[in-house]
């Protein structure tokens, strides 16, 4: 049976802003049944978030100490709060463009001191508030507000980045995987230091319309299709692998 | 009882610190908790002495990654409790700015110590000037009440620290200590005393973090207290919810977040006045340059000039009325600074006399007999 997940919502705040088809709502869903299958007390929780989309995942819907923060900065302030007072457990969630484009610096700071926060990135590949403009992550020639003729470059992979500066825990899941998804944030709430999950989370408004992706449907197929488990992509050239996503956990360490 | 007398933490007596190493003291004996800086001549001593004698008092110290991450990295470590402090000179306070505004609309008190150098942007690292007086009042976007000190001794970087905390954690606010290189730098002794007195943050259980409160200053909870606190820059109700299509949210909130400071002024500022009584000519100055300015003054009343100073402590919120009264007195104001009239242009927005501006920017601080000289032509 599903879990209940209202129990840990903030019942007076206002009605949730995602768009139809997003996949934050879905995003939101996994991370409330995560912290349910843990019982863990919201009373311990701090979650902090940047600016965008994603960010108001937490804000205000999580009832639970939360702490809305600038854009791109949410890491920092959230490493001020864990380590003045360790006994918050602390969650980041932000979007890609927040954590890896303007908070970049942020991030692989706080994977190579291992700060013990657990940071869930939720990636659309665009800027989803301000109109669907080209982030860091987004795959080559994919079509954004800002790159009409197709996206020229490449895309940062996050787990690579986060993996190289130090991190514990780095893992890579779509919201179309809800059990492997749910097992990884988990894990990353049980890992000691730095946890890291990107969570590709499609935007049918600003992401699906731009590709010619008429429904919330061929939005999640598009990134569908682009999955390919860690362990099918091993022996792969990088030509086969381009522009595919691997899902699965890159950690450093026992995991 | 939010004020609360106590221990120094450093032995009762005389000290011979540098500027920066009295504000670091300054910062302990406050009971600052958390301090992140960066890097950055000529404040980098104040952290240095921080990093060592956190490791005595158990106060969490952080390096962070740039300027950007320690202002926000304090101001997430107060919503956990703590007194927090950063220090930094002026490229790195202007990277702050966006953060110092988000502090201001989430009233989250936090002290930055910044430690000017002459500019503009890198300037000349290693020497002092007065160039961030507008910039710690209008450094970021929408209207915005800080509160600015001036020290103009290494007794005042001690006092004025504690001072800097106390007003902070009263007033829900940031708070900047605006002093500059040669104080920073100027070694001299100090007096310590066996007993300090601290602003305990006030709380209530349950009541609005973001109300009026008694006096347009909310009570202040923390995040590990069962509260599950909304907190938010955009514009929001008195929980914390967003609310940013509203306009009577928006402007209740601006209000307040303006009144709570400009109506307490009387009460937050300081100054000092010499010879003002039968004055024709007063000099305002604050830091150093009050220091020569004072010289330049007693040396001309042992000539029988009639000549005053007023040494403005707090910068912001200004001493209008202060100011206003003075105007109405004098013939003329004398405004040395080490900037282009940063504060003589807000001295006549009041004075309802002569605001002579006198300007040096060229690193060095003003020596007092270029002020004699310059007053004996007023005079």
């Amino acid at each position: 049976m599903a879990t209940d997940v209202r129990q840990y919502l903030r019942l007076e705040a206002p009605p949730m802003p995602f768009c139809p088809g997003c996949g934050d709502r879905i995003l939101l869903r996994l991370i409330l049944t995560a912290i349910d299958e843990l019982k863990i007390n919201m009373d311990d929780m701090l979650f902090v978030s940047g600016i965008g989309c994603a960010a108001w995942i937490p804000s205000p819907h999580f009832n639970a100490d939360t702490l809305h923060t600038l854009h791109g900065r949410a890491i920092a302030f959230a490493t001020g709060a864990k380590l003045f007072n360790p006994k918050l457990k602390v969650m980041v969630i932000s979007g890609d463009g927040d954590l890896a484009d303007i908070g970049g610096n942020h991030l692989i700071h706080a994977a190579r001191r291992n700060i013990d926060l657990t940071v869930i990135c939720a990636n659309n590949m665009v800027y989803g508030q301000t109109g669907g403009q080209v982030a860091a992550t987004a795959a080559k020639g994919v079509l954004t507000a800002t790159t009409t003729a197709g996206n020229y470059y490449r895309p940062f992979d996050l787990c690579k980045l986060v993996n190289a500066a130090g991190a514990t825990y780095a893992a890579r899941y779509s919201v179309t995987q809800p059990t492997l998804l749910i097992s990884s944030i988990k894990k990353a709430l049980q890992t000691e230091g730095f946890s890291f999950i990107e969570v590709i989370s499609p935007c049918p408004t600003q992401f699906g319309r731009r590709n010619r992706l008429d429904t919330p449907k061929d939005t999640f197929k598009f990134f569908e299709d682009k999955l390919i488990t860690k362990e099918d992509a091993e022996g792969l050239s990088p030509q086969e692998l381009e522009n595919r996503i691997i899902t699965g956990e890159f950690s450093n360490g026992s995991s | 009882m939010v004020l609360k007398e106590m221990k120094s933490t450093l032995p009762p007596g005389s000290y011979y610190f540098s500027g920066n190493e009295a504000a670091a003291e300054g910062a302990i004996a406050a009971q600052c908790g958390y301090y992140a800086g960066y890097p950055i001549t000529p404040s980098s001593e104040l952290m240095h002495r921080i990093a060592a004698r956190f490791r005595e008092t158990g106060a969490v110290f952080m390096q962070m990654e740039d300027e950007l991450a320690s202002i926000c990295s304090i101001i997430g470590a107060s919503w956990a409790g703590a007194r927090a402090m950063t220090a930094t000179s002026g490229p790195g306070f202007s990277l702050m700015q966006e953060a110092i505004s988000y502090a201001i609309m989430t009233e989250t008190p936090i002290v930055i110590v910044d430690i000017q150098r002459v500019g503009p942007s890198t300037g000349q690292a290693t020497r002092p000037g007065g160039g961030d007086m507008m910039q710690a009042k209008w450094g970021s976007h929408g209207d915005r009440e800080v509160i600015a000190i001036s020290p103009w001794s290494v007794q005042e970087m001690y006092d004025q620290t504690i001072n800097a905390f106390n007003l902070a954690e009263r007033y829900r606010v940031p708070v900047i200590l605006l002093s500059d290189e040669a104080i920073a730098h100027l070694r001299e002794r100090i007096e310590v005393r066996e007993r300090i007195t601290i602003f305990n943050r006030r709380k209530e259980k349950g009541a609005p973090p973001f109300g009026a409160g008694d006096d347009g200053v909310p009570p202040m909870p923390a995040f590990g207290e069962g509260e599950k606190l909304l907190v938010t820059a955009s514009t929001h109700t008195e929980y914390g919810l967003r609310k940013t299509n509203d306009p009577l949210v928006q402007a209740k909130l601006a209000s307040r977040l303006h009144y709570k400071i400009v109506n307490k002024r009387e009460e937050i500022i300081e100054y000092e006045h010499y010879h003002v009584e039968d004055a024709e000519v007063v000099v305002i100055a604050y830091g150093f340059t009050a220091r020569s300015s004072l010289f330049a003054v007693e040396r001309l009343r042992q000539e029988g000039k009639k000549v005053g100073m007023i040494r403005l402590k707090t910068i912001w919120p200004f001493a209008d009325r202060l100011i206003r009264n003075l105007g109405a007195k004098v013939k003329k104001v004398f405004v040395p600074e080490m900037n282009i009239g940063q504060m003589a242009g807000e001295i006549m927005k009041y004075a309802p006399c002569d605001v002579i501006s006198f300007s040096q920017t060229n690193g060095e601080v003003i020596h007092p007999y270029t002020i004699m000289e310059q007053l004996e032509r007023l005079l």
